[in-house]
């Protein structure tokens, strides 16, 4: 698998860490403990299109988010987690 | 009797090359195969097979071959299951049969013949099923013994792997005339090309058969086209390389075998070399399989695909026979007669089951009887004799002859068109399974597409390489290519197999037969993934490559069903077996990953150092001297030394982390469990780490060296872990917050400098206006210093041991210098450095929690730290925490333990019980983390995770190690044994 990182161009996935589910999102200090245990412990697996988090541990170090086909591996794009360009 | 011919072939006469099989000498020239030089020499008999030892000769020309496996080369290159049709001969090659004993032509386990019904299908399920115990003692040798491949060398492989990762915008698969043609149109448009090839040669089929091209035989076309392709910039010809696998977004692996055609690598080759290469766009121009035909006794040695037969001819100047029968259902396969015929073999007969062929065959039959109708069955011993064949009209013939060339027609070789998981689709119409999902980027063009003449192969090989470079937006420039003649290609498979007395093989590699399917099918395992397992169809070193076809025809006629009904198996990578050498490279032994050395490694080697691994990196594990020749004594000495004197250890493999920025604090407020508001400007603090469900990650030391300016310390073993994890923080989590950090754990080599004479030893070292009194630098104190010489470092109050110690950071480039300087300026002081084990055995003095308790399981509440966890802010963990769970009296806590009798060695993993309780599961209460012999109070001790542990100090247990077979009565205390004030590292 081929990962093109925003920095640093396409790279081998081996260059890469996997780390799963980029949707769920951190909750506020107020939130309930039933939130907090949803964001550690749930995460959906479709077959389908999957927003998941990459880091490029072999190159920049940057935290990736990278939309992916579960079925075909098809990546529809790739942009930094942090966000800015 | 030498079965070569007096001219022609692509071998070289001048080039005589000697070699061995089974011991008896041969010669061969340049250019044969192993299997084409025996053929050569008249050798017809090459191997037993799998399960019934029957004798077998070669099938093929290819790297399809099932039958004529050996063992190539002795010693440390022994080699098992090489393909004799694809191993290049070379001088002085060695090469053994395999599966005979005591001898190829005398086997005696060839009575596993007698014994088939035993070994037929299922036979592993069925016959060797019970007692197990037998399994391993009894029927794994017996089978390992009569049914088995070739035997490895145990001896390491002397030679070297490499891997290399190529780029290209079309990678060709194959270099028969679709293959070339692709790669011409591109290398002609500028591309950039890869162009693989399995042989030695480029040209396919064109080495192989009599094809005029053009105004020229199509061997000389192909080496005006290769002679081009090299001469063009951007190309890369691969020869001998096997693109085995095809994966996701264009990549592709590939073996090189660089120099398995000669004893041994030169030196500073490699044997092999791995490619991974990235293709934009691939041509699949791989060709296509003969299919053999199923009769009786179809493996004796003298039968043989008719491809192979002209092979021989053509491209090795041998002649398989001298009289030939063939037996085709294709037109195709004619031309192997006017082969035959041109070597001087005699032409006994066509047999060919068509009715319809008659009238086109005549052209080829010309005094050659042809027999409308069936073989039946192969005639003879140890070699083809002759053949029994049923005729349409149901008369039976007998025919004298030495070689039967067969053809069932060919199978487009398109496994790397499924390793992606798509299947491919049967036409029902050409008799073949085509792909119907090809892999992004990836087109089929030639015989691998269906597409058997050579004429078509030339034409896709243009069109398919001009759409590919379209696509990429590059204008692809003309190729015209080369007209070629006629070709007859008329097919009409025939599927069925004549019933016979003689076994009809489906699957020559593992001995499967037509009765073996008839039985699989009747015991309800007749789905082609079924019969795979059930009757190791397919299976071992050819995977299927002959069989899969005849498989699927013989199920789809016992089911009813059609073959695309009955379908293919899954193709997998690899395409051919790859040794597990290639696969590996570099990575093997010590050298597997690089191992990390400390800065003062090599003068710890001075110092007798034993080293250990730990992570990645080399460390000091204890100092012996002379007449010390156990751990033990060495280790307490060096622990006497730092509780009384003083002494030195690397510590510089702690994960060292600098961060900066406005908002470092807040970071590390959200990175840590505790809190750092009040940690001021020259000061460090413990820190405990949590992931976000709560239990520890990792903890370490944080210095503030400045305002904004923080530096912090992990594991040894989390370093890595822990700075992704603060990258996930910052850039995922808190991307607003103001703070850079980067990882400086190479930058610093960091000592310890412990015992009650450390900062006597400092002082010498430090320059001389650096006053670090008890006063002026307390416990947990932390500051740039200035060394005598000017060099600039870092020193830190900090203690592991619970000594008065110190960690000073200098340049790591410096660490050498330093450590030297150290050992030197504190000779009167006791100074001695010491290890791992040491440093050990202090921090479970001190009951600080290391590795073993943070086990990723473990609780801050649990190892004693609850109090450390802040209220008063959210941090990483700290909501989950808070889960009553995580604090359970019924859970295990962090105790001390000691033998109650003061004398037994402890043992780690030892199993906390009751006194009283059987030693069952349901009693266990916890075990032992970490155990040490402690030189301060002079017996073993412990740390351990207890069920309610903090409650119990005082209380006796039993330490049950029952892999061990130790029990030891032991007496459960504060994890803390030395100095619980704390008095000696505030002093
Ligand atoms: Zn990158």
């Amino acid at each position: 698998m081929r990962i093109h990182c925003p920095h640093c161009g396409p790279r081998g996935h081996d260059e890469f860490v996997h780390h799963g589910d980029a949707v769920p999102q951190r909750p506020q200090t107020d939130a309930t403990d039933a939130a907090f245990h949803d964001y550690v412990y749930l995460r959906d697996n479709p077959a389908g299109l999957y927003r998941e988090l990459w880091f490029h541990a072999a190159g920049c170090h940057s935290w990736l988010i990278v939309e992916r086909d579960t079925r075909t591996h098809e990546i529809r794009s790739v942009t930094f987690a942090r966000g800015d360009a | 009797m030498s079965a070569r011919l007096p001219s022609g072939g692509l071998i070289d006469r001048t080039r005589r090359l000697r070699f061995s099989f089974d011991g008896r000498r041969h010669e061969g020239f340049a250019g044969d195969t192993l299997a084409a030089a025996l053929l050569a020499d008249g050798v017809r008999l090459v191997g037993r097979s799998f399960k019934y030892h029957r004798p077998r000769g070669v099938l093929t020309a290819g790297p399809e071959e099932p039958n004529a496996l050996v063992e190539l080369r002795s010693g440390a290159r022994r080699e098992p299951n090489t393909r004799a049709t694809v191993v290049e001969l070379y001088d002085g090659l060695e090469a053994q049969s395999q599966n005979r004993w005591p001898s190829l032509r005398f086997d005696l386990l060839a009575l596993n013949g007698l014994f088939s019904p035993l070994l037929g299908a299922g036979f592993y399920y069925k016959t060797f099923m019970w007692p197990a115990a037998f399994w391993e003692k009894v029927y794994e040798p017996l089978i390992r013994r009569a049914a088995g491949l070739g035997s490895l060398s145990t001896a390491p492989d002397p030679d070297h792997y490499e891997k290399a990762t190529a780029f290209c915008d079309l990678l060709v698969v194959g270099s028969g005339p679709a293959g070339l043609m692709a790669a011409l149109v591109a290398a002609r448009s500028g591309a950039r090309v890869i162009l693989a090839e399995q042989d030695c040669l480029f040209g396919g089929r064109c080495l192989s058969e009599r094809i005029v091209l053009g105004d020229g035989s199509a061997h000389r076309w192909v080496q005006s086209v290769v002679a081009e392709l090299a001469a063009t910039p951007g190309v890369r010809l691969l020869p001998r390389t096997t693109v085995v696998g095809t994966y996701d977004h264009g990549a592709y692996t590939a073996v090189e075998r660089v120099n398995d055609h000669v004893a041994a690598p030169p030196p500073f080759e490699p044997r092999q070399r791995l490619w991974r290469i990235v293709a934009k766009r691939a041509v699949l121009a791989a060709g296509a399989l003969e299919r053999p035909l199923v009769f009786g006794d179809n493996d004796l040695p003298g039968v043989m695909l008719a491809s192979a037969v002209s092979t021989y001819i053509n491209r090795y100047a041998v002649r398989p026979g001298e009289r030939a029968v063939l037996y085709a259902d294709n037109d195709h396969a004619w031309a192997t007669v006017a082969d035959l015929r041109a070597a001087g073999a005699e032409i006994v007969a066509i047999v060919d089951p068509r009715p319809d062929a008659r009238a086109r065959a005549a052209v080829v039959a010309r005094d050659a009887p042809l027999l409308t109708g069936v073989v039946r069955r192969a005639l003879g011993g140890r070699t083809l004799q002759g053949v029994e064949v049923v005729g349409a009209d149901g008369h039976v013939h007998r025919l004298d002859c030495d070689l039967l060339a067969m053809s069932g027609g060919w199978a487009p070789t398109l496994h790397l068109t499924s390793h992606l998981g798509a299947k491919p689709r049967w036409d029902a119409e050409r008799s073949m399974f085509l792909p119907e999902q090809l892999p992004p980027g990836l087109l089929v063009a030639g015989a691998a597409g269906g597409e058997l003449t050579t004429a078509a192969a030339l034409s896709t090989g243009i069109r398919i390489a001009e759409g590919s470079l379209q696509s990429l937006g590059i204008a692809p420039r003309g190729v015209t290519p080369p007209v070629a003649g006629e070709e007859a290609d008329a097919w009409t498979p025939l599927w069925r197999a004549p019933s016979s007395r003689g076994k009809r093989f489906i699957d020559f590699q593992n001995d499967v037969t037509t009765d073996d399917l008839e039985l699989a099918h009747r015991e309800g395992f007749g789905a082609s993934e079924h019969a795979k397992r059930y009757t190791t169809l397919g299976m071992a070193t050819d995977q299927g490559k002959t069989s899969a076809l005849n498989g699927l025809a013989t199920l789809a006629a016992l089911t009813g069903k059609s073959i695309g009904e009955v379908g293919t198996t899954t193709y997998r990578p690899p395409y051919t077996p790859v040794a597990i050498g290639a696969l590996a490279g570099h990575h093997r032994g010590p050298d597997f990953r690089p191992t990390r050395l400390t800065p003062s490694h090599e003068w710890a080697r001075e110092q007798g150092a034993v080293f250990i691994e730990s992570g990645a990196w080399l460390r000091a594990q204890y100092f012996p001297r002379a007449g010390e020749t156990d751990w033990l004594p060495p280790v307490i000495r060096e622990v006497q030394a730092v509780r009384s004197a003083v002494g030195l250890c690397d510590v510089s493999t702690l994960g060292k982390i600098e961060l900066k920025g406005p908002d470092a604090l807040r970071f590390i407020e959200r990175l840590y469990a505790n809190g750092w508001q009040t940690l001021a400007v020259g000061r460090a603090r413990y820190g405990v780490m949590l992931r976000e469900d709560g239990r520890v990650m990792d903890d370490g030391t944080v210095a503030r060296l400045g305002e904004q300016h923080w530096f912090m310390t992990t594991t040894t073993a989390n370093a890595v872990a822990v700075y992704q994890h603060m990258q996930h923080c910052h850039q995922v989590l808190w991307p607003e917050l103001d703070v850079q950090f980067t990882s400086v754990t190479e930058q610093w080599a960091q000592f310890a400098v412990a015992g009650p004479r450390s900062r006597e030893l400092l002082r010498r070292i430090l320059a001389s206006g650096e006053d670090i009194s008890n006063d002026a630098f307390p416990y947990m104190a932390a500051r740039a210093v200035t060394l005598a010489d000017g060099l600039r470092g870092r020193l830190f109050r900090l203690s592991f041991s619970g000594e008065l110690a110190y960690e000073i950071a200098v340049p790591a480039r410096h660490g050498d210098a330093i450590i030297r300087r150290l050992a030197a300026a504190g000779e009167d002081l006791g100074v001695v450095p010491y290890g791992l084990e040491a440093l050990g055995v202090m921090r479970i003095e001190k009951g600080h929690v290391a590795g073993n308790e943070l086990t990723g399981r473990t609780s801050a509440q649990q190892l004693g730290l609850g109090r450390m966890l802040s209220t008063q802010k959210d941090y990483i963990g700290a909501r989950l925490a808070r889960l009553p769970a995580l604090d359970d009296p019924a859970d295990t806590q962090l105790v001390g333990v000691r033998p109650v009798d003061g004398k037994t060695r402890l043992v780690s993993g030892a199993h906390f019980l009751p006194l009283a309780a059987p030693t069952t599961f349901e009693h266990e209460q916890g075990y032992m983390t970490s155990v040490a012999y402690s030189p301060s109070l002079g017996h073993w001790i412990a740390l351990g995770l207890l069920k309610n542990g903090r409650q119990r100090h005082g209380e006796r247990l039993r330490a049950v190690d029952l892999l061990r077979s130790q029990e030891t009565e032991v007496e459960i205390c504060d994890p803390v044994f030395i100095d619980p004030q704390g008095a000696r590292l505030r002093g």
